[in-house]
């Protein structure tokens, strides 16, 4: 059995809670024991003593949005290395989308994921399984079996569902087990082959555009199919401000559904792809500066919900191309907590928003139990120092592809040491690097 | 200065124009990476080529034992022909490689071939390719001058260039002018070039076609926008007719080419309203009956073939300034 693990003098933000104070955490087996403002009255005999003065001591992130590439695309991710990424990145749960080789469309293959992580992966990893056999929207899984199998959430991952009457069978009948739809909202037809933001920008480098209402118009038809089933359901990336206004709205008389926003349309814009980077070739596109803005008021209002890294690894060989025939995606495991810091720095969002938005709201959308800093719940926590500089570098980079859309970032604020059910999973070491 | 010289420019001998400014560019990639100065450096240029292609032995031995690759991943003919026989006036050693023959259909990257190509030695390869961007990506991983002979929906420069050394050789100057472009401007990477470099040297130009092939945020690119044809071409000096790919009508731009004659076609009522004297453009291959009446292609105004013969001196021009610098700069 582990030592107890006493954390002491740290500044505990504790979203779920709305606490945020100096104070200490006792750890026991895994589990939080008890938290304390200020002095804890003494440590339990034999327990492991940490002083964390100065820093920030939080609910470990949850992400809701990360690709792997097991099974089937092992060279770009495998659980293991995506684990590595995410413990360094202060992701303590991620929950894995299901296109991989084969879909995570079966139950069996949710008890691979399962079992695999449990071997290889130093974090909790989460399978989503898909909404329809072999991600190719046109039949729906299992979705009784997947859930009793481990299935934490439904999703198509980069797939959109095009079909309305699909979806509304969808719908009822995930509403019928309980379990979330987390849905990437995209109108083929109207996205039209598009390769990035449909504007001035996108006509000046002669790349074909994706209007905002390839994604605001099956957004409303979603709500109104959310509306109609009962299903909780989640707008698992939302990009426009079109779509806060929508969400928002609806959002006055369904207290089921929730949507989410990725840290790169939080932090970046169409002008990141500045000549053909094909690293800000992402779904959905990098928006206009106004859009970016509006997604950050939505967060700040709680129209959004959560905010994931949308990691999404990518070998060279499918990134270093024309950027139309290049492959979508960008890892952000190991950059999500220190880049939605800049929005805490800025002024824009405060820091409790931010981190609710990636630990409480989305283990209470997953219906897990972590996610807080509270007595009973599974000892998930960063210490974290969120005035640290630094800088990404391609060394740096843990994930088994180097696709950031991060590379040389300046970044103010760092995970210092990840815990998960106790562990220390990831420890910073400032020798090696200052 | 170069607009005296275009007063009459085919009287102007090429000893004449004298030794060209350095062109301070390592790639001619776009248009946009070039300002007032570089583009009048590469007309005047080409000027002093307009006589080699006319005269009997047709030779300016400025790039013997330099190797020039034309790499074309879209078919072009006119492109094509037009730069190997550039190269080849000026001395340069021309290498065609076409798609079908090379590995581009097994698979091979475009970085990869680009390297192969690179392992070669080339001085210059010029490239076409369907995806925007490409040619740049090309021209990253290669020791050589890169050429853009048209990427994607992006750019042609020199199609602009040759436009616009057709232009000023008809009407004296650039400046003041007001040029109509016509046609299909979204899917066009001749408009882009066009409006970029006409922009750059002061000339008032106008987009002319239907909603649906006007691109989002033209009206930045341009001076006015027109969706009626009559309207636009209201005292123009230059038409620029762009050709209409045949997939617009079954993508529902255009719902018939009937329809799109009627409203957009080149016919005599429509280029009544330009001036008198305006001049007829366009980038070929046309489709006779479907932007342009015939009687207007093939008539008085156009200057059609004209773009052509201006093409191969715009681009020795290019050639020569893109692989000569060393030796200017010796000299």
């Amino acid at each position: 059995m582990a030592k107890p693990l006493l954390i002491k003098n740290a500044r505990i933000v504790d979203p779920a809670t709305d606490f945020d104070a100096i104070g200490a955490l006792l750890v026991e087996d895994g589990t939080i024991i008890e938290r304390v403002t200020g002095e804890h009255p003494g440590a339990p005999e034999g327990a492991t003593i940490r002083d964390a003065k100065g820093m920030l001591l939080s609910p470990g992130l949850v992400d809701m949005r990360v690709f792997t590439g097991e099974p089937g695309h092992e060279y770009r991710e495998t659980l293991s290395s995506a684990a590595k990424a995410a413990a360094s990145g202060g992701v303590t749960s991620f929950m894995c989308m299901p296109d991989t080789l084969p879909a995570i469309d079966d139950g069996a293959v949710v008890d691979f994921i399962i079992r695999r992580a449990q071997a290889e992966a130093i974090v909790n990893v989460l399978p989503a399984a898909a909404i329809t056999k072999g991600l190719a929207g046109k039949e729906i899984t299992e979705f009784g079996l997947l859930k009793k199998a481990g299935a934490v959430c439904l999703s198509d991952g980069r797939h959109s569902i095009q079909s309305a009457a699909l979806l509304r069978a969808a719908f009822t009948y995930a509403a019928n087990f309980d379990m979330t739809i987390a849905h990437h909202v995209a109108d083929n037809s109207l996205a039209g082959g598009g390769v990035m933001n449909a504007g001035l920008f996108a006509t000046t480098l002669g790349l074909k555009g994706i209007p905002v209402e390839a994604e605001t118009i099956p957004l409303s038809r979603d709500l109104q199919l959310a509306r109609m089933s009962g299903v909780k359901y989640h707008a698992a990336q939302i990009s426009c401000s079109r779509s806060v206004e929508i969400l928002a709205a609806e959002k006055q008389s369904n207290s089921k559904i929730s949507a989410g926003v990725s840290i790169n349309n939080l932090t970046l814009n169409e002008l990141d792809v500045g000549q053909y980077r094909t690293f800000f070739k992402l779904s959905p596109p990098l928006r206009a500066e106004d859009d970016r803005l509006a997604t950050i008021g939505g967060l700040r209002a709680g129209t959004i919900d959560t905010i994931h890294s949308g990691h999404d690894p990518q070998d060279a060989e499918v990134k270093r191309r024309p950027f139309a025939e290049a492959a979508e995606g960008a890892i952000g495991l190991e950059t999500l907590f220190a880049a939605a810091l800049r929005l805490v720095h800025s002024g824009e969002v405060p820091l409790m928003t931010i981190l609710g938005a990636m630990t409480s709201r989305p283990a209470q959308i997953l219906g897990l139990n972590s996610g807080r800093l509270q007595k009973g719940a599974p000892a998930d926590f960063i210490l974290a120092d969120i005035d640290y500089p630094w800088v990404v570098t391609e060394n740096s980079i843990l994930s088994r592809s180097q696709n950031t859309s991060f590379e040389g970032a300046r970044f103010t604020g760092k995970v210092m040491a990840t815990y998960v059910a106790g562990n220390c999973v990831f420890e910073h070491n400032r020798e090696a690097t200052d | 200065m170069p607009d005296k010289q275009s007063q009459n420019p085919a009287t102007i001998p090429a000893e004449a124009v004298g030794a060209p400014l350095p062109f301070p560019h390592r790639h001619l990639l776009g248009i946009s990476e070039l300002n007032q100065f570089d583009i009048l450096n590469l007309l005047d240029r080409a000027e002093a080529m307009v006589p080699i292609s006319r005269q009997p032995k047709k030779i300016l031995p400025t790039l013997t034992g330099k190797t020039q690759i034309n790499l074309f991943f879209e078919s072009s003919t006119r492109t094509q022909a037009s730069f190997e026989i550039a190269g080849k006036r000026l001395g340069a050693l021309v290498v065609n490689m076409s798609v079908k023959s090379s590995s581009i259909n097994k698979g091979e990257t475009l970085i990869d071939t680009a390297a192969t190509l690179n392992a070669m030695q080339p001085d210059v390869i010029v490239v076409r390719h369907g995806s925007a961007g490409a040619v740049e990506l090309l021209s990253q991983k290669v020791g050589c001058s890169v050429i853009n002979a048209g990427d994607g929906p992006h750019e042609h420069p020199t199609q602009a260039l040759l436009d616009a050394l057709t232009i000023r050789r008809h009407k004296g100057m650039l400046s003041g002018l007001t040029v109509a472009i016509c046609g299909d401007i979204t899917n066009s990477r001749v408009a882009r070039s066009n409006l970029l470099l006409l922009g750059a040297m002061n000339v008032r130009t106008r987009a002319i076609a239907p909603k649906t092939l006007l691109p989002r945020g033209i009206k930045s690119l341009c001076t006015e926008v027109f969706t009626d044809m009559e309207e636009g071409l209201k005292d123009v000096d230059v038409v620029m007719m762009l050709r209409l790919q045949r997939e617009r009508v079954s993508g529902n731009m255009t719902p018939s080419v009937r329809e799109y004659y009627h409203f957009y076609g080149l016919d005599a009522a429509k280029l009544a309203q330009a001036k008198p004297d305006a001049i007829i453009m366009h980038p070929g291959p046309m489709n006779r009956g479907v932007e342009i009446d015939p009687a207007i292609a093939d008539g008085p105004r156009s200057v059609i073939t004209d773009q052509v013969e201006m093409g191969v001196a715009v681009r020795m021009a290019v050639l020569d300034a893109l692989l000569n610098k060393a030796e200017q700069n010796d000299g």
